[in-house]
């Protein structure tokens, strides 16, 4: 299977409360780029859908990580061929001339180039909290789409049985390939991605880190740049941002000493009871 | 002067509640507005919604629709939506944060996702929206004459009746999408529950990790006492002390009740993204250091398996 990742940089979420806004714009200055966690878990289950149980060395199709941004943004590229993913692409671009529906229309056209399988990504990326790229996409290439996904089971790479985290369950589709599927947080858990072709050990919780022969093997491995314009005439944003602030900060809170107090404040003060 | 379409969400026969906020995302935009609903059973779950001002309330009622499958709804969301409406909303539910995106790409409209609040300045309406984990708030507009929007039903309180009868018409189904052939619906495997929905309760009890398998034992009384939802950090649900479904934060549920008992709760960017709209927060963590307590209003430091069984007695008293 051929599965195309596409993966976003973003200011450390660890540390997102120290994200500041200044003169209406988000500043990030002092916050380490990361890769989206949620792209890294694409990554991850990209990898375990191309494991191949019998021959740990030979990988049973093709990982591609694609990433929109300056030259810089090639290190988040770099991590991801360090553990495993098989080549990368660099679409070079400038966050002024991104919003969600040029990345989708931009990597509409690169499938149409690289004809991957499957398109597999984060549900969101934790800087806009959009969640809106994987189903713009699969809405412009006319795909099916399974988003929020928690569990994947691959019928001979040729459907998906997608379990999806959704309000008060989960949701279980069958998406017939070439799909999208946007993945959630509990992919990474041990036993969430399974194929026939799957090795015999459970996985580790989380993803899986690079070893240090591996990070410098990644320096090899082919990553070339693209430009923007070379996948979308129309670069017309459709969202623009006029301003940032900070949230309005709460009030300081009080701590009470013992549960007879707890309750006193809860009844008279806040009268929440 | 803007015309809303907006989009209900059915569950089993009923509209959601959470349809109720998108609701009054259409009334704080002014204007006209209509709703949309669809599923199997929409003619008779139109009638819930006759009473809120709407000019029309369209139904789709279709078997077709009867699971929540995106790429079944999503054409004739579009098809109505090209009958004179220039913003199309929906509650941000799992439902609408899957099926909006593609309604945009069929309409080659912009997408406001997840707006906690609108403006009308001029004849532009300016979306405000947090980003970052709720760190920051971004304000947008959206620069296509057809707007779509999901709304966060924790910003928008629950429309109430407003009088008046809205004639219900139904809508027949739209050309049918390729895409919608290659997803086969196989299953929901729903949480069985006889508490509240978390998005609509009035008091939650949330947990932690520090829990343990004592998660449900050691809530549950408290919940129960005070007809609570039950939440928990994503900790709790990948340690497999909670099911995923519960789980409050930028990625899991987004809730603002009147009264949020945070429980053997550190307070990760990630939870406190989904829970610090709460009106009343309190904090029980025996590390007096946990950043939980920088949002709580009240702040408890103590081994939670002592205080909280302690706590229900106390309330029991309280509210006897």
């Amino acid at each position: 299977m051929k599965i195309l990742v596409p993966l976003k940089r973003v200011a450390d979420p660890d540390n997102a409360n120290k994200v500041k806004v200044n003169a209406g714009k988000i500043d990030t200055t002092g916050l380490e780029w990361k890769p989206n966690p949620f792209d890294e878990y694409a990554v991850e289950t990209a990898l375990r859908l191309t494991e191949n149980g019998a021959n740990p060395k030979a990988r049973l199709g093709e990982v591609v990580v694609v990433t929109f941004g300056p030259k810089e943004a090639e290190s988040t590229l770099r991590g991801a061929l360090a553990t495993g993913a098989d080549r990368a692409i660099r679409i070079d671009a400038t966050d002024e001339q991104l919003d969600g529906d040029v990345v989708a229309r931009a990597l509409k056209a690169l499938v149409e180039k690289e004809k991957p399988d499957l398109v597999l990504g984060g549900k969101q990326a934790v800087d806009g909290d959009s969640n809106q790229v994987g189903q713009l996409l699969a809405e412009y290439l006319g795909w099916p789409q399974a988003t929020f996904a928690g569990t994947i089971r691959s019928e001979d790479d040729k459907a998906l049985v997608v379990g999806r985290e959704v309000d008060g369950g989960t949701i279980n589709l069958r998406v017939t390939l070439p799909a999208v599927v946007t993945v959630d947080l509990r992919i990474v858990a041990p036993t969430s991605v399974a194929s026939k072709h799957s090795p015999a050990h459970k996985y580790a919780e989380g993803v899986r880190f690079a070893a240090l022969m591996a990070i410098m093997a990644a320096k090899k491995k082919p990553l070339v740049e693209m430009k923007l314009e070379e996948l979308v005439s129309d670069a017309a944003l459709k969202i623009s941002y006029t301003g940032f602030e900070l949230p309005p900060a709460r009030k300081a809170g009080i701590k009470v000493t013992s549960v007879p107090e707890l309750v006193e404040k809860l009844k008279s003060e806040a009268k929440a009871l | 002067m803007s015309n809303v379409l907006v989009i209900a969400e059915m569950h089993e026969g009923q509209v959601r509640k959470s349809t109720h906020s998108a609701i009054t995302f259409a009334r704080n935009v002014g204007g006209t507005f209509s709703i949309l609903v669809m599923g199997q059973g929409a003619k008779a779950a139109a009638a819930e919604l006759t009473g809120y001002g709407a000019q029309k309330v369209l139904a789709c009622d279709d078997a077709y629709l009867a699971n929540p499958v995106c790429e079944r709804f999503a054409p004739t969301i579009a098809e109505v939506a090209k009958g004179g409406f220039d913003v199309i909303a929906v509650t941000a539910s799992s439902f609408g944060k899957d099926v909006a995106p593609r309604v945009a790409a069929k309409l080659g409209a912009g997408y406001a996702p997840d707006i906690s609040g609108v403006t009308a300045e001029g004849d532009k309406l300016v979306f405000r929206r947090p980003v970052f984990a709720g760190n920051a708030y971004g304000t947008c507009v959206v620069d296509t004459p057809v707007k779509v929007v999901s709304v966060r039903q924790s910003e928008f309180t629950a429309a109430e009746p407003s009088g008046g009868s809205s004639p219900v018409e139904d809508v027949a189904l739209a050309a049918k999408d390729p895409a919608a052939e290659r997803v086969e619906f196989v299953s929901l495997e729903a949480a069985k529950s006889d508490r509240p929905d978390l998005g609509e309760a009035r008091v939650i009890v949330s947990g932690g990790r520090a829990l343990k398998e004592q998660f449900a034992e050691v809530l549950d009384p408290l919940a129960n006492l005070l007809g609570a939802a039950v939440g928990a950090t994503r900790a709790a649900c990948d340690a497999g002390f909670a099911p995923a479904e519960l789980q409050v934060g930028q990625t899991g549920r987004v809730v603002a009740p009147q009264l949020y008992f945070a429980i053997g709760i550190s307070g990760a960017i990630q939870h406190l993204a989904g829970m610090k709209g709460s009106k009343t927060i309190v904090a029980i963590n025996k590390d007096p250091d946990a950043p939980i307590f920088q949002v709580a209003d009240y702040g408890l430091v103590a081994d939670l398996f002592t205080v909280v069984p302690e706590l229900v007695e106390e309330l029991k008293k309280a509210t006897a």
